[in-house]
């Protein structure tokens, strides 16, 4: 019985392919941007985790300076000597002509069992590893990246070892990061031998820091990928919206089959069974392919995905996608979860149907202006959330919940938004035609509202995110003119060359600006400091958010700090609040500028006060005012009159070149998002117009009958999706500066810690106009052009049609 | 003459099957005159009322509707002839949902560019349709859908009329009704009338009567 | 002579290592090698010889707390040379250490295991003053200036739930092996340098996860150091060091290989006079099988030297001696009866 009834459901496929396809596709794309998106944050997690596990760090307790800076190695042997089993671990950048990787070097003998990757562990020459030039481990894709790097060991590939990062002997490592003698940190062993020397004993100003769970990137990185997250569930609601139209008319469609079967016998439990287990083969189908697609998507996107946490965090990703478990079950699992909650009120209606209800094919399509008004009611009450988040809520949990509570607010509330707006030009229309017109787009509306929806969330994320990046854009080239006043920037290879070169420089240039900086923690996290020289330079340029009237001055007499806008945010301070420095010392905060682009704290205080706390500091970077037309000679001199190298300078801008290249990429991921969300919401349009032009011959015969030629209907209708699509695009724009606020308001500040002004682009809306105008006319423009092509004889069977 | 039909036929390719379902049919109708079509189920007497509507076109013969020539008109043509000459009144489907009453009534006259506001009204109140204009089709019943799709026929003014059992879908009482005053108002405007019809008792109220059988009239 | 000394050094645990020495079956290429015409001169030749490949200071102790438990130490520094010629400095020494710590008691046995580069001051080995150590163990001269500087030491070693600390005192001469401590290992010609302090009285703590347990007893110091290895066709070894009761001592060892097993050892009567053992002269049958670590290990033995009219009994004190390091190895005190009794050491590798 179940075979045959299973059999007499699945017919209605074959005869409606179409409905077969757009449910298909509609689910499968919906699981392609979740599964993509999902894909790539698992790429990233699994970068991240692997970086976190480097050397065991994620499992094992480790001594770290407690001013952040390096310390002699001597400390290892007097440490191991006093019973404490540590290995020890000198980490830093390397940098060369524009290419970096993050060192790890290591101690193969002492380093704890298990922590070294099997790659690393089980290599042979011992003697090619610890003696110049050494071997360094990366990952293939790493080796392959850094194939022409001069000045690094050879590389051997390994796999297990993080992306990004080279493993090396730490001897070899303290020649590459000019750390002769120091170690950055000490591992502890698990298992530590009984009678150990009291550690203040042997090494004071180590602490005993827990293993790190997760690596520092991955903290920073949280809320890009939270983004994405968002990003990825957006789509999916909107590809939801598809399948939720397809799956109730297929229900509705199929009511003279379920009353049939019924009457012939079937119980309805076994109906409803097969019904749901229709769905769920359906969803398990479309899932795959979503799968399958996602792994696409997530492909293409990832190169930029990694470009941007590396330019944004440093954080490096594996290029390479893999197809892990956690996505593409997890992808199945939604795509499952999502058919069953996009039929659960079909299956929910069958089973409280009376036998022999009729079937309504117009009837489902047709929602009462009661519908619209509980919808309205709805979107109210998400608004009300929405201005709970905004006004109560803080952090960007709080911040996704405004933002998601916004977008379904408004999505609910188009309908009847849409429905009085047609409603309004049905009753000025003076012509019979245009109040059919109106009235018949209306009576499509409930139809068509759910496609319109997913409309208004695509167009108004675009809207959003489009304000947002612009505006950042805009603002982050202000700020860059201010932040890099300097017309060269150089670094000697030395110590010793940084001096020569400061004597050959001085008679020539303007200026010469210090940049010496150390890294350490500051209120808990890792910060940069940085010393600035008294030099009007800064006083004329810095972008200053808030300060001390003679903070410049107070800077130079050692007697204040100024700190970056996250900084200032992250912790709440006011000016003249105490900011503690690595080492101990404390200055009060005299000012705060903004610093956008940077994940980190940072706290710039004189450079004498610098030296005096940090003398071991590096001290080969300077930057150069002089003239912007002598900078092509002064380069030219450097290279053949001092003998620096030309990769160890680079101009004002090249560097501004280089921070809106990564400021570009940082948001391609999103634009591609945004374009992907577009063309689901346009295929969403363009499954609910062909399904209803199935259904609407009805509707439109008595109208050609009534003398109108089938082109003038084909026009109408490619004319109402059309306006229908502009109308929609009239009310995201409202939506998407609410939405812009808010992520530049809201979510940035909480995400990155800083706030950007909110500029308006109205030329680009009219780009979006036209697009949603494109959208709505290709989504129509098949079932149109049908409709133009329609058989009369098709038109007049309406007539004799007994349904 | 109001039509006038000569060797029409009409041949419709159902997959493999070829059925030729008219064959040479000749029929004249005169203004005033009223025409039942009867004949058995599957005889072709829908086809024959759609062809005389410009809803479908003929493979042979020729059809004249108010003088107009039918064979190689174009789309534009045809609309501008089922818009402004002919009235059709269908069983069912007749109504257009997205409108309410009083603009469905009004719809055909308004397209021909005949509004005649007071003339409907009066129309309106003699189908009995007076408190109805403001409500939906799916508002109303069999018989009272009908009457608005009769109304608005007549609101258009048009020279020919052709219903197609435009009371099959009815009960007896309020079919009868229907008819009534259908056959009323036609008189009233002149028309002519072609009307299919399977049932002799309502083919004995009209003014002549044509039988279609294996693909022409007797 | 510590023969799994040499097989445990080429199969040095930590992976990256073993390429130094492999290639160690063929060659010595570059190394220094041992030469039959030195005469060995101390303090000098107790430090390090770091132009060998390979090198070994090796005590082990049988102890015995107020109580009358027995106890066994075992204290292990090895050095490898990774590179011939001694070159390198700071984190680019070419020279790798490794130490192994047992203690086993008659409930149970405890070990640890340290691996570390020279150079940095992690390990090393000083002649004068005499020190030698890895990490936080250290086995470090205490005797008098102008006396050698072996005739006293201090020894300690840590593991996670074990260490100890004791004092040695010897009370007889070094004992040199071969001809004059010139080793021959094979008649292909492999030899090393090889001597011994196997005279050392112990005092002591041993700190254990009941307590701590002083200790007194005998102890046998090896040092051994060399550039080549032995013949590649030997699965293992069974070695012991036995101090009897009279006061003589015996050192033994039987290469278990192909073709036939080659047994041989000295003779050290109590006042230091060194016989060296020709092939066959001593013979060493298995007599009791245990259970270990998932091996079949002999853990009592019948030892026979018909020239000395020794006929004797070992017998593990404790089966579980298992050495559960990177390369694992039955390591243990023993119990000498029969002809002759006393206390001793066996060792045992290659039971797989």
């Amino acid at each position: 019985m179940r075979r045959t009834a299973l059999s007499a459901l699945l017919s209605h496929w074959r005869r409606h392919p179409l409905q077969l396809a757009s449910l298909l596709l509609g689910l499968a794309l919906a699981t392609a941007l979740w599964s993509g998106v999902q894909a790539i944050n698992a790429e990233a997690r699994a970068s991240y985790d692997r970086a976190a596990q480097v050397l065991g760090q994620d499992r094992l307790e480790s001594l770290v300076p407690a001013d952040g800076q390096r310390v002699p190695d001597a400390m290892f042997a007097a440490l191991r000597r006093g019973g404490w089993l540590v290995s020890p671990l000198v980490e830093g950048r390397w940098f060369r002509a524009g290419q970096s990787v993050q060192i790890y070097g290591i101690d193969p003998f002492t380093a704890p069992a298990d922590s070294l990757p099997p790659a690393v562990a089980e290599t042979g020459g011992i003697m090619d590893f610890i003696t110049p030039p050494g071997r360094a481990f990366a990952a293939p894709e790493t080796v392959a990246d850094l194939q022409d790097a001069e000045g690094l060991p050879p590389l051997v590939a390994a796999e297990g070892v993080a992306p990004g990062m080279l493993i090396m002997d730490i001897g070899i490592a303290q020649t590459l990061l000019r750390a002769d003698g120091q170690v950055s940190r000490f591992l502890l062993a698990p298992d530590q031998p009984m009678g150990r020397t009291p550690l203040e004993q042997i090494v004071p100003g180590l602490e005993r820091h827990t293993p790190q769970e997760t690596a520092d990137v991955a903290e920073l990185t949280g809320s890009f990928h939270l983004n994405l997250t968002a990003f990825g569930f957006l789509s999916f609601a909107v590809g939801l919206f598809i399948v939720h139209s397809a799956i109730g008319l297929a229900f509705e469609q199929r009511r003279p089959m379920f009353r049939t079967l019924r009457a012939l016998g079937l119980p309805l439990k076994t109906l409803v069974g097969l019904l749901a287990a229709e769905v769920m083969l359906l969803a398990l189908i479309a899932g795959l392919v979503g799968i399958a697609l996602g792994y696409v998507i997530a492909a293409a996107l990832l190169p930029d995905v990694a470009a941007t946490l590396r330019g944004l965090y440093g954080a490096t990703l594996s290029g390479s996608l893999s197809l892990r478990p956690e996505w593409w079950l997890g992808g199945l699992a939604i795509a499952l979860l999502g058919a069953g909650v996009a039929a659960a009120q079909s299956l929910w209606r069958l089973w409280r149907l009376p036998l022999l209800a009729p079937a309504q094919p117009r009837a489902w399509a047709r929602a009462s202006a009661r519908g619209f008004a509980l919808l309205a009611a709805v979107a109210a009450g998400l608004a009300g959330v929405a201005v709970i988040a905004g006004v109560y809520g803080t952090g960007i949990v709080a911040g996704f919940v405004l933002l998601g509570a916004l977008l379904l607010s408004a999505a609910l509330a188009l309908p009847g938004a849409l429905a009085l707006a047609l409603a309004g030009a049905e009753r000025f229309s003076r012509r019979v035609l245009p109040q059919w017109f109106w009235a018949d787009t209306r009576q499509q509306l409930p139809g068509l509202s759910l496609a319109l929806m997913a409309l208004l969330l695509a167009l108004s994320a675009n809207i959003g995110v489009g304000t947002m990046v612009a505006s950042f854009r805009l603002t982050f080239t202000e700020w860059l003119d201010q932040r890099l006043p300097s017309e060269l920037y150089v670094t000697a290879r030395t110590e010793e060359e940084a001096l020569r070169l400061r004597a050959w420089l001085e008679p020539r240039v303007d200026a010469l600006l210090p940049i010496w900086r150390v890294e350490g923690p500051v209120l808990g996290q890792t910060a940069e400091i940085y010393g600035v020289a008294d030099h009007r330079t800064y006083a004329d340029n810095w972008p200053m958010l808030l300060a001390e009237p003679d903070v410049w001055q107070r800077l130079a007499r050692a007697e204040g700090a100024i700190v970056n806008e996250q900084l200032w945010r992250r912790e709440t301070l006011a000016l003249g609040d105490p900011v503690p420095l690595p080492g101990g010392a404390v200055r009060p905060l005299v000012g705060v500028y903004s610093d956008y682009g940077n994940p980190r704290g940072q706290v710039i205080i004189g450079v004498a006060d610098l030296v005096a706390q940090f003398p071991e500091l590096d001290r080969r970077r300077y930057a150069i005012r002089t003239d912007p037309g002598a900078v092509a000679d002064l380069r030219e001199a450097l290279v053949q009159d001092f003998g620096l190298p030309a990769d160890n300078m680079i101009d004002q801008g090249m560097v501004k070149e280089i921070s809106l290249t990564v400021f570009e990429r940082t948001f391609a991921v999103t634009a591609a998002l945004n374009v992907l969300t577009m063309g689901v919401a346009g295929f969403a349009m363009f499954t609910s117009l062909l399904t209803l032009s199935t259904m609407r011959l009805p509707q439109l015969a008595p109208v050609w009958a009534l003398g109108l030629t089938r082109a003038a209907l084909a026009r109408l209708e490619l004319l109402r999706a059309m306006l229908l699509a502009a109308l929609t695009m009239v009310l995201a724009i409202p939506v998407g500066l609410l939405l812009a606020w808010v992520l530049l308001a809201v979510v940035n500040v909480a995400a990155f810690g800083w706030r950007l002004p909110m500029h308006v682009f109205p030329a680009d809306w009219l780009w979006l106009a036209a697009l949603a105008l494109a959208a709505g006319g290709l989504a129509a423009a098949w079932p149109a052009w049908r409709l133009a092509r329609i058989e009369p004889a098709t038109l007049v069977k309406v007539f004799a049609d007994e349904r | 003459m109001l039509l006038s039909l000569t060797g029409v036929c009409k041949t419709y390719d159902s997959g493999a099957a070829r059925v030729d379902v008219l064959r040479g049919i000749d029929l004249v109708l005169a203004p005033g005159e009223t025409v039942a079509l009867t004949g058995e189920s599957g005889s072709g007497k829908s086809t024959l009322l759609h062809l005389c509507a410009g809803l479908d076109r003929a493979d042979g013969g020729r059809i004249e509707v108010a003088g107009r020539d039918l064979s190689g008109a174009d789309d534009a043509t045809m609309a501008a002839l089922r818009r402004d000459r002919v009235g059709l009144v269908f069983q069912q489907f007749n109504l257009i949902p997205s409108l309410d009453v009083g603009a469905n009534l009004a719809f055909q006259a308004r397209l021909a560019g005949r509004d005649e506001p007071a003339r409907i009204a009066t129309l309106a109140d003699r189908l009995g349709l007076g408190g109805l204009t403001g409500r939906y089709p799916e508002q109303l019943s069999g018989g009272q859908q009908q009457r608005v799709a009769i109304g608005r026929t007549l609101a258009a003014r048009p020279a020919l009329i052709l219903a197609d059992e435009p009371t099959g879908n009815l009960d007896e009482a309020t079919g009868d009704a229907v008819l009534d005053l259908m056959l009323e108002l036609v008189a009233e405007a002149g028309a002519g009338l072609l009307m299919v019809t399977h049932s002799p008792r309502l083919a004995a109220r009209l003014s002549r009567r044509v039988h279609l059988s294996g693909g022409r009239l007797a | 002579m510590n023969v799994k000394a040499l097989i445990l050094a080429a199969l040095l645990p930590l992976p990256a290592l073993a390429q130094g020495f492999a290639g160690l079956g063929q060659t010595a290429d570059g190394y220094a090698l041992p030469d039959p015409g030195r005469v060995l001169e101390f303090p000098h030749d107790h430090g390090a010889h770091p132009e060998f490949r390979i090198e070994w200071w090796y005590l082990t102790a049988n102890l015995a707390g107020a109580d009358g438990r027995d106890y066994g130490v075992q204290w292990t520094l090895f050095r490898n040379a990774l590179a011939p010629g001694n070159v390198g400095q700071g984190w680019q020494t070419a020279q790798a250490w490794m130490g192994h710590a047992g203690l086993t008691t008659p409930g149970g046995h405890f070990h640890a295991e340290r691996l570390g580069r020279g150079g940095t001051g992690q390990a090393g080995v000083t002649p004068a003053p005499f020190a030698a150590w890895i990490d936080d163990w250290r086995m470090e001269s205490t005797a008098p200036p102008d006396t050698d500087p072996y005739s006293a030491l201090a020894l300690t070693a840590s593991g996670p739930d074990f260490a100890y600390d004791l004092a040695l005192v010897a009370h007889g001469p070094l004992v040199l092996h071969g001809a004059a401590g010139f080793s021959v290992k094979s008649e292909e010609g492999q030899a090393s340098h090889y001597y011994s302090q196997p005279f050392y009285r112990v005092t002591g703590t041993l700190s254990l996860p009941d307590g701590p347990v002083e200790v007194t007893g005998q102890a046998w110091l090896d040092r051994e150091w060399s550039s080549q290895p032995l013949t590649e066709n030997q699965e293992g070894w069974d070695w012991v060091s036995l101090h009897l009761d009279d006061g003589a001592k015996l050192m033994g060892y039987r290469m278990r290989g192909e073709p036939d097993d080659y047994t041989v050892g000295t003779w050290i009567a109590a006042d230091g006079t060194a016989t060296p053992l020709p092939e066959g002269a001593l013979t060493m049958t298995p007599i009791r099988r245990a259970d270990v670590a998932g091996r079949e290990v002999p853990v009592g033995w019948r030892l026979i030297l018909p020239d000395r009219d020794l006929d004797i009994e070992v017998q593990a004190l404790q089966d579980a001696s298992w050495m559960a390091t990177m390369i694992p190895y039955w390591e243990g005190p023993v119990r000498v009866t029969g002809s002759h009794s006393g206390r001793g050491y066996l060792e045992m590798t290659g039971y797989e």
